[in-house]
């Protein structure tokens, strides 16, 4: 039963992170816009106009 | 979950939905089908152009306006022309115009709005005519390409933008100029003033959410591992090393996961009378101080798991309580608390200047342009144009005004910019006036008490009473130790915590809520599906909720004559009149070819007239085309002449054409007001419109109780009496005249196309262009009120069983954990068979 002595401090430890993790996204406002986040995606500058065009007229 | 805002724009039916794309046509996503080619639009703001203005703005490209054309240039010469094809204009926005800045405009009035720190700057902003999310690309895009900006971020859910500079290098009047000139509007707001009570607190519910779920996961292993362990002839050792574990995380996770409880207790305390929260905050900590004290001397039963779980279901049941009671609540809250849209005030050296109505004083002139909604109530000082007052007094026909005529804020100004002395700003306003009207009505209606909380009332002194009487029978009645009889008692707070009761409705509210806003309806209120379920009386407004509030040609001779209507549609095309539009619209419908004819001119508050060499053709009202003197076909054959709106066509050498309007009844009414009836509800109608058309429309959708010429006063008066004699009454209205009156209804619903007071106003918004909404809204009110009952029942069935078992002194941790968790789940599982069609 000695390994109780590691493990539980472990998967605290695990457990805590997570929540640490859904605080700070909380914080740093993750769940202010919903709605914005989904469409902001398919606005990116990622590629260059030129190569924009062309994709969009294949569909 | 996300707050949905009625709007029509989505991504989905974008650019590539409209055909060419690269043409920029912002096209009404309102009126799909197959159109003849349609006027040329703006390439910027995607409103009609007529073909003479186009050459003279932009070269070979159209555009409406030299606003337009610099706008365009400046998104295309920073390289984000895409955004045309991407964007999709929304009809009920305001147009993409960009304001002249010569006739309306000045500085935004950012003073007091800026922080400034360290040479950074920021300030928070209101964007005005947001129409989807390309808008908010090219805002941010825009923004982020000037020198000096920091950041520039939209929130598409609450239309504000975050906006930070370096000082010095840029300076907020500049970027908001720049914002101004792509034809959206800027308003600062108070931070402050928004941050408000109610966001604050579901912060703290969901990091307290979190916390509890955190801990409760953990512990409720750690217990798993003791019960199985105890039949395995695990050593005390071991079960005192997971109580500890236990202890140490669950205390911390109840002290901070438990402050919402226990201050509210608190507060209820100290006011002397008590609420759901007295039992819940006992129970929750004498289970912890009980499990602690058997803790520490070694004995086998520790609650922390209850305590610990039953913390976190009764959040989970409060956060959903929360979430009921409504985002789209605060989205109109919010509409409100800027105090309507920006106004601009003309000083006595001619300045130009942007300010929010509060701080605009009686005596300054304010400038209204075309198209844009006054915000104070004033009288005209120049100009003549037509205003449409459909929000005051519910008419569908806008009224010519000219100086000398007093207006009202909340009217819409129609074909010309006006300068309006001020009179009454804020508190003096009609508007202001209406809305005293609103918040009296909604007193009323707030003493209504939800049935959870009825129950909670008596539920509370029973809990502790029973509590009391098991410890004090215990010790003195049957001899125990005072230890453990308290210990008895204690399990009997755990085991009757109002788990399930706390779960029961809220769980049913927010599934109901979701099962409506996949039908379009935005559910306002927590007690409203409670209130709807009574129901036995509906109250319609005609514009606007029985009708689409926009007017339809009808058929007359001059509807019928195909030349007659290409040619009136021609010059109707130059025109953002109602009637004109509709005009334009019913041609385009009919497959005649509408052609923007050049050389339009708009006569304010008459119609409109065209020069050119054969002689002057003319579209307006009678006396504008002189249709008297030359000789009305319509009249002679007994047309309805004067009951609806209309609009005369005079044509050289040609007899004058009539073309009559009406305000046609939604395509369902008929059906949903047989529907209603169905369901056992009276079926009324209160218009503020006349008695003809009021009675003309009552007979179409078959409505034998109307009453017509109602101010805002008499509808509520109407409700009111209705009430006293016993009636639920739903009101389903969307002016602001009809305001009060959905205040003043023990339930009201309101179209998403309502004015922003009546969507607040309102218990229920509704999307699309059907009425069936209604009757679905009282059918699923109908079964959600029948699962909440049935899961009140299921609650007391629960302690019924367990109460005893607890007085008895038999309940053990294991027992407790297994029943809260039950009865919670089987509660939760019951309010989702809502999501499944009808619920018996």
């Amino acid at each position: 039963m000695d390994i109780l002595l590691y493990l539980i401090p472990a998967a605290l430890v695990l457990g805590l992170i997570g929540l640490g993790g859904f605080l700070w996204a909380l914080r740093s406002g993750q769940y202010d816009d919903l709605d914005g986040a989904a469409y902001r995606i398919l606005f990116d500058d990622d590629e260059p106009p030129a190569a924009d065009r062309t994709t969009h007229e294949r569909r | 979950m996300s707050a949905p805002i009625p709007r029509a724009a989505t991504l989905a039916d974008g650019p590539e939905a409209r055909g060419e794309p690269a043409a920029g046509q912002g096209g009404e996503m309102t009126e799909p089908g197959p159109a003849p080619p349609p006027a040329p639009r703006c390439l910027h703001c995607g409103l009609p152009v007529a073909e003479a203005e186009s050459g003279a703005a932009g070269g070979d490209r159209p555009f409406c306006c030299s606003g337009c054309a610099a706008a365009y240039s400046l998104v295309a010469g920073l390289g984000l022309a895409d955004y045309y094809r991407r964007r999709t204009l929304d009809p009920n926005q305001r147009p993409l115009k960009p304001e002249d800045a010569d006739a309306v405009g000045g500085a935004v009035d950012l003073a007091g709005h800026v922080r400034t720190e360290n040479g950074r700057s920021e300030v928070s902003l209101v964007v005005e005519g947001l129409h989807c999310a390309a808008c908010v690309w090219l805002i941010e895009s825009v923004l982020a390409r000037e020198p000096g900006v920091i950041s520039a971020r939209i929130n598409m859910t609450t239309r504000r933008l975050a906006l930070a500079w370096r000082d010095g290098e840029s300076s907020g009047d500049h970027l908001v100029d720049v914002v101004r000139r792509l034809g959206y509007r800027l308003v600062p707001f108070d931070t402050t003033r928004l941050d408000s009570e109610r966001r604050r607190r579901e912060r703290e519910l969901v990091r307290a959410m979190a916390v509890a779920g955190f801990a409760a996961g953990n512990v409720m292993l750690l217990s798993v591992s003791i019960w199985a362990g105890a039949g395995q002839g695990m050593g005390p050792a071991t079960r005192d090393l997971l109580h500890w574990v236990s202890a140490l995380i669950a205390m911390p996770a109840i002290a901070y996961a438990g402050r919402p409880f226990f201050r509210q207790a608190l507060s209820v305390l100290r006011m002397g009378h008590t609420s759901m929260d007295v039992p819940i905050s006992l129970g929750v900590l004498l289970a912890t101080a009980m499990s602690l004290y058997q803790t520490a001397r070694g004995a086998e039963h520790a609650y922390f798991d209850s305590a610990i779980g039953l913390l976190f279901f009764l959040l989970v049941g409060r956060y959903l309580d929360l979430l009921a009671r409504g985002r789209a609540r605060s989205a109109a809250e919010h509409l409100l608390a800027l105090g309507g849209a920006a106004v601009t005030v003309v000083g006595a050296d001619g300045e130009k200047r942007v300010l929010a109505p509060a701080r605009v004083e009686p005596g300054m002139t304010v400038l209204v342009a075309a198209g844009e909604r006054i915000g104070v109530d004033g009288r005209i000082a120049a100009g003549v144009s037509d205003v449409d007052t459909a929000l005051i007094d519910g008419e569908s026909t806008p009224k010519p005004v000219a100086p000398g005529a007093s207006v009202f804020a909340g009217t819409l100004n129609l074909t010309a910019p006006l300068r309006i002395a001020v009179t009454a700003v804020g508190d003096g306003t009609l508007l202001a006036e209406i809305a005293r009207l609103i918040e009296a009505a909604e007193h009323q209606r707030g003493r209504y008490v939800a049935l959870a909380d009825r129950v909670a009332r008596l539920y509370a002194p029973v809990v502790h009473s029973l509590a009391a009487l098991t410890f004090l029978g215990w010790w003195l009645g049957a001899g125990a130790t005072w230890q453990d009889a308290l210990l008895i008692a204690i399990a009997v707070l755990i085991i009757t915590c109002p788990c399930a009761l706390a779960l029961a409705v809220p769980v049913v509210h927010v599934v109901a809520s979701g099962r409506l806003l996949r039908r379009g309806v935005l559910l306002k209120s927590g007690t409203a599906l409670e209130r709807l379920a009574v129901v036995d009386t509906i109250v319609f407004d005609k514009t606007g909720t029985l009708t689409l509030g926009r007017p339809r040609l009808v058929e007359t001779a001059g509807a019928s004559d195909p030349a007659a209507l290409a040619q009136a549609a021609a010059l109707a095309a130059a025109s953002r009149h109602p009637l004109a539009r509709a005009l334009t619209r019913a041609a385009e419908a009919r497959g005649v070819p509408v052609a923007a004819a050049g050389g339009v001119s708009e006569v304010p508050g008459a119609g409109l007239e065209r020069r050119t060499a054969g002689g002057v053709t003319r579209l307006g009202s009678r006396a504008f085309v002189g249709a008297d003197a030359g000789g009305a076909t319509d009249v002679a054959n007994g047309a309805m002449s004067g009951v609806g709106p209309e609009l005369w066509l005079a044509r050289p050498g040609e007899a004058a054409v009539r073309f009559a309007f009406a305000d046609a009844p939604r395509e369902d009414a008929r059906a949903v007001v047989a529907a209603l009836r169905r369901l056992g509800c009276k079926v009324e109608l209160l218009s503020g419109d006349r008695e003809a058309v009021v009675a003309a429309v009552a007979a179409e959708v078959g409505i034998e109780t109307w009453r017509a010429d109602c101010r805002p006063g008499d509808k509520v008066r109407r409700l009111e009496s209705s009430a006293g004699r016993g009636a639920r009454v739903m009101m389903v209205g969307d002016g602001l005249n009809d305001a009060p009156a959905l205040a003043a209804a023990s339930v009201s619903l309101s179209p998403a196309t309502a004015v922003d007071v009546s969507q607040t106003a309102a218990d229920l918004v509704f999307q699309g262009d059907r009425l069936a909404p209604v009757v679905e809204v009282l059918e699923i009110a109908r079964q959600a009120q029948r699962l909440v009952k049935q899961n009140l029942a299921l609650a007391f069935l629960y302690n019924a069983t367990t109460i005893p078992l607890a007085i008895a002194g038999l309940v053990t941790p294991l027992i407790a954990a297994i029943a809260m968790s039950t009865s919670s789940l089987v509660v939760i599982v019951n309010a989702l068979r809502l999501n499944r069609g009808s619920v018996r």
